[in-house]
């Protein structure tokens, strides 16, 4: 199987193309896709079995008695109930839209706090500042976003709170909207790198061009770069929303976690990530409620997943103006 | 009026334009430099805050022995041990497959069906949030897989949360080889893989070790991940002592003391110092990385 | 495959001094011998493809063995395609495809191991790139492949190598040094050198004087012209007096992949048969 080549007695051919190399690395890389498939099955292979599980409730509803106590089959649609209270004794509630409710509020509220200050920092490195600013600005950026979300909520629940309650005059400072506060700083990484990408990805003729007919660099910038990048900075803005939606620990220390529905920015509400926190602890294996939580994770699963498809979407069309494919 | 005197309010009305104009734009660059600041504001806050409450926390003492009283005295070294630990373990677990998906997307994947789809899979794992991986890792790693509560689920939940994170870098790396080398190699006859052994993976490995400290630094602060599947809050033994038990750590101690202790407002000064040192280490890490990746970038000599 | 010879004159060797030049050629006139030579390589109705753009178009042409061979053409016209479907290089680029045949010590080598290939035709680029590693571990690099660990070889190989390639003077005293100490033309022969150390029949070069100062590509032709008597060298390179300089041969190829005409270099340059060559020689003379 071996050969001389030409000329040396010493180097003799051993090496012959294989593919087994391409193969094994196949598999390795198919992890990423396993995990998730992992993923998908047990979120929802744990949350359907709700359906069927026994709640109890008031005598006169209930279909089926059992040890003098009165239970019901679990429909899906009580996942969709105003109201969340499982572990009540005479009649437990599997209600998602408090929740949902809540997460809903806490991160519009969140990114319409982060997107001005995110969009305003990515214009003023980008566009206005020195040049230095930048590579300082990017760090700064960095920095923020690696900071765990528990010394958030820390930080939150020991500074953020007290002053909202004292300046907003509230009853308690661990409310949604000291949550979104909260969020707001989280995402304002995510949205200033990603609206900064967007702005600097226009091209430099456009800005020439609008310099070139008279209009001061503000004007340029307004009306021009911004809605030029809007796309980019639209998908900045949904990323952001995604990851303050699957924001946990933050949220659980400062929102105050009450499961009543509520749409008052300023009450004690809880998210949906708090509410599977909250109630894993406590809750009986494969008892409705512990399947309920699953639901309850598989609807924030969908959410995230359905904005992180969305922000890809709008950063797809921000490639494709920069002439570059995804591939 | 005049010839003369249309042209001089001509120019007035041109002067006052454009006076107008600079004068919007100059209240604009001002609001956007305040909006700017206020990421570094709260940057400075945060760490102004860590540092001035925590540090006093801080002693020899707090850094090598365990809680007592109730984690209302003692130190928090075997959450210390118990982080490292798992976040060390969960690299492990991970790399072999972040790095292989590196390698294979970098290296040998073809415009094909199944690049496609392993990228949407990396991608949308990006995307999901932490505690979902809690719940999974529970149903999977302590339920299912039977490994319990333990340091051992811990890992694997940490390292799936941190495989899109480690591919993401380790590829970039890979990338950041330039095709010269790889044409190098393969003109003078080596196999694919004998090229990547011998010059691509040299080559990048600065770059992928710059990966690992950031997926590290990540991982250390999860605390929806484990709080479940691994970790908890005052054990009779919280030093880590095996795989298939639970362990101590730092986030969820903090965690532990602001909900779950009776005595929230007696343990503040534990509850800083913690703060204190998990801030210390994942910034170290990340500073590590950030500095690190600036002297690869301009050593390089190509 | 030699061919009737009787009717073929021997080698002559002249030594003419090139204009401009300080420097003694060696010209060889192979006058009739190059349709009656040996031929190492028989390339047959090639037709290569970037996926859906076709770059070469129904290439055939008989390679003579030994001597230097020069392929010249305007830009785009496929000689570096053409150069690299010789080693197989063209495969790793997505949607590259070549049908035809090219005989190569009796087999087609389209269709042969590519790994195994290489090991007998070696190429230089057009931009030096020796390994980010020391001087004697690039040289080292091809011998290593073929599993050679034995440092006294390995040693006797690398310093064999770098003398082909004139460069063992330079550097014979810092060989643990890295390799981008060196300057360019050092770089692209030490890139020679390695290609050298696994002993190949052919030596393909990519333009490897077009990243170079004049000085530096004078001594890689020298280079070059003085390989030619151990192996068969084919050079692309867009420069002409460069290739009157070095090539015994010339190809000369046109616009869109097409081999307009193939003989002696001092034949095709004096009196090019087809007209459009004789304008490409003119356009890039005059």
């Amino acid at each position: 199987m071996t050969q001389n080549v030409h000329g040396h007695p010493d180097l003799k051919i051993r090496m012959k193309n294989r593919n087994i190399d391409r193969y094994v690395f196949f598999v390795l890389a198919l992890a990423s896709l396993v995990a998730l498939g992992t993923i998908l099955y047990f979120i929802f292979a744990q949350a359907a079995p709700f359906v069927g599980k026994l709640k109890i409730v008031p005598e006169e509803i209930s279909t089926v008695t059992k040890w003098g106590e009165n239970y019901t089959p679990t429909k899906f649609l009580d996942l969709f109930a105003s109201r969340w209270s499982p572990a009540s004794y005479k009649h437990q509630f599997f209600g998602m839209v408090p929740m949902i409710v809540a997460t809903a509020l806490i991160t519009i509220a969140a990114i319409g706090m982060a997107v001005p200050f995110g969009l305003s920092a990515a214009v003023f490195v980008g566009e206005v500042g020195p040049r230095w600013i930048k590579d300082v600005f990017k760090t700064v950026l960095e920095l923020l976003a690696a900071v765990p979300s528990i010394v958030y909520g820390f930080f939150g629940l020991i500074v953020i709170a007290p002053w909202v309650r004292e300046h907003f005059n509230v009853v308690s400072g661990q409310n949604g909207f000291t949550a979104a506060l909260i969020l707001s700083i989280m995402a304002l990484p995510t949205i200033a790198s990603l609206a900064e990408d967007a702005l600097h990805a226009v091209p430099n003729t456009y800005r020439e061009a609008s310099l070139a007919l008279g209009a001061t660099k503000w004007q340029t910038i307004w009306r021009t770069l911004i809605p030029s990048a809007s796309s980019g900075i639209i998908g900045a803005a949904i990323l952001g929303m995604g990851r303050a939606v699957g924001e946990t620990m933050a949220v659980l220390l400062v929102a105050g976690n009450s499961a009543f529905l509520s749409w008052n920015l300023f009450d004690s509400i809880r998210p949906l990530t708090a509410g599977i926190a909250l109630d894993m602890a406590e809750s009986v294996h494969y008892s409705a409620h512990y399947h309920a939580l699953f639901a309850l994770g598989a609807m924030l699963l969908l959410i995230a997943l359905v904005m992180n498809w969305t922000a890809e979407w709008f950063h797809v069309r921000l490639l494709r103006r920069q002439g570059i494919r995804e591939g | 009026m005049s010839n003369d005197q249309l042209e001089i309010q001509k120019e007035q009305d041109l002067m006052q334009g454009r006076k107008k104009r600079s004068a919007t734009q100059w209240t604009a660059f001002t609001l956007l430099g305040i909006g700017s600041l206020f990421g570094f504001f709260f940057l400075a806050l945060i760490l102004y805050w860590v540092i001035s409450q925590g540090a006093s926390a801080i002693s020899w003492e707090f850094l090598t022995t365990a809680p007592s009283n109730l984690a209302r005295e003692g130190g928090i070294a075997p959450m210390i041990l118990g982080s490292v630990y798992m976040t060390g373990g969960a690299l492990l677990v991970a790399m072999p497959f972040a790095l292989g998906s590196a390698v294979w997307l970098s290296e040998y994947a073809w415009k094909g069906w199944w690049l496609r789809a392993i990228r949407v899979g990396v991608n949308t794992l990006a995307g999901v949030p932490s505690i979902v991986f809690g719940l999974v890792g529970l149903g999977l790693f302590v339920v299912a897989l039977g490994f319990g509560v333990s340091l051992l689920a811990g890992m694997c939940t940490l390292a799936m949360l941190s495989l899109p994170i480690l591919i993401r870098a380790s590829e970039e790396a890979l990338r950041a080889v330039p095709r010269s080398f790889r044409e190098g190699s393969l003109a003078l006859g080596a196999t694919r893989w004998y090229m990547i052994r011998t010059v691509v993976l040299p080559t990048a490995i600065p770059g992928i070790l710059t990966g690992s400290v950031l997926g590290m630094a990540r991982a250390i602060g999860e605390t929806a991940p484990i709080m479940f599947t691994a970790t908890a809050f005052m054990m009779s033994n919280p030093w880590p002592h095996s795989l298939f038990e639970k362990v101590g750590t730092l986030p969820y101690h903090l965690f532990g003391l602001i909900k779950i202790s009776q005595h929230y407002n007696e343990t503040r000064h534990i509850q800083y110092g913690t703060v204190f040192v998990l801030m210390v280490v994942v910034t170290l890490l990340n500073l590590t990385a950030i500095i690190w990746r600036t002297r690869v970038r301009r050593k390089k000599a190509w | 495959m030699v061919e009737h010879l009787r009717e073929a004159d021997d080698l002559q060797t002249q030594k003419t001094k090139d204009p401009g030049e300080d420097t003694m050629v060696e010209t060889k006139e192979w006058v009739k011998r190059q349709f009656y030579g040996e031929t190492i390589i028989d390339v047959q109705n090639l037709d290569f493809y970037y996926s859906k753009k076709q770059a070469l178009q129904d290439v055939t042409i008989k390679i003579p063995q030994d001597g230097v061979t020069a392929f010249m053409g305007p830009s785009g016209c496929g000689k570096s395609t053409f150069l690299r479907t010789l080693n197989r290089m063209y495969e790793i680029i997505p949607g590259a495809k070549a049908t035809g045949s090219i005989l190569f010590e009796g087999e087609d080598l389209l269709k042969t191991d590519p790994v195994i290939l290489r090991h007998k035709i070696g190429m230089v680029f057009q931009r030096p790139n020796p390994f980010p590693k020391s001087i004697y571990d690039n040289i080292a690099y091809g011998p290593r492949i073929h599993g050679l660990r034995n440092k006294k070889k390995l040693m006797s190989i690398v310093e064999e190598s770098l003398h082909r390639a004139a460069l063992w003077d330079e550097v014979k005293d810092r060989l643990k040094d890295s390799a981008f100490a060196l300057s360019g033309g050092q770089q692209q022969r030490l890139c020679i050198a390695r290609a050298l150390a696994v002993f190949p029949k052919i030596l393909l070069m990519d333009e490897p004087c077009s990243a170079l100062d004049p000085k530096a590509s004078d001594r890689i032709e020298h280079t070059a012209r003085e390989l030619a008597e151990e192996l068969t060298v084919l050079i692309v390179t867009h420069n002409l007096q460069q290739a009157g300089r070095v090539s015994d041969n010339v190809a000369v190829f046109l616009a869109g992949g097409e081999l307009a005409e193939f003989g002696p270099t001092t034949k095709v340059f004096e009196d090019p048969q087809d007209e459009r060559v004789a304008d490409y020689l003119q356009g890039r003379f005059g």
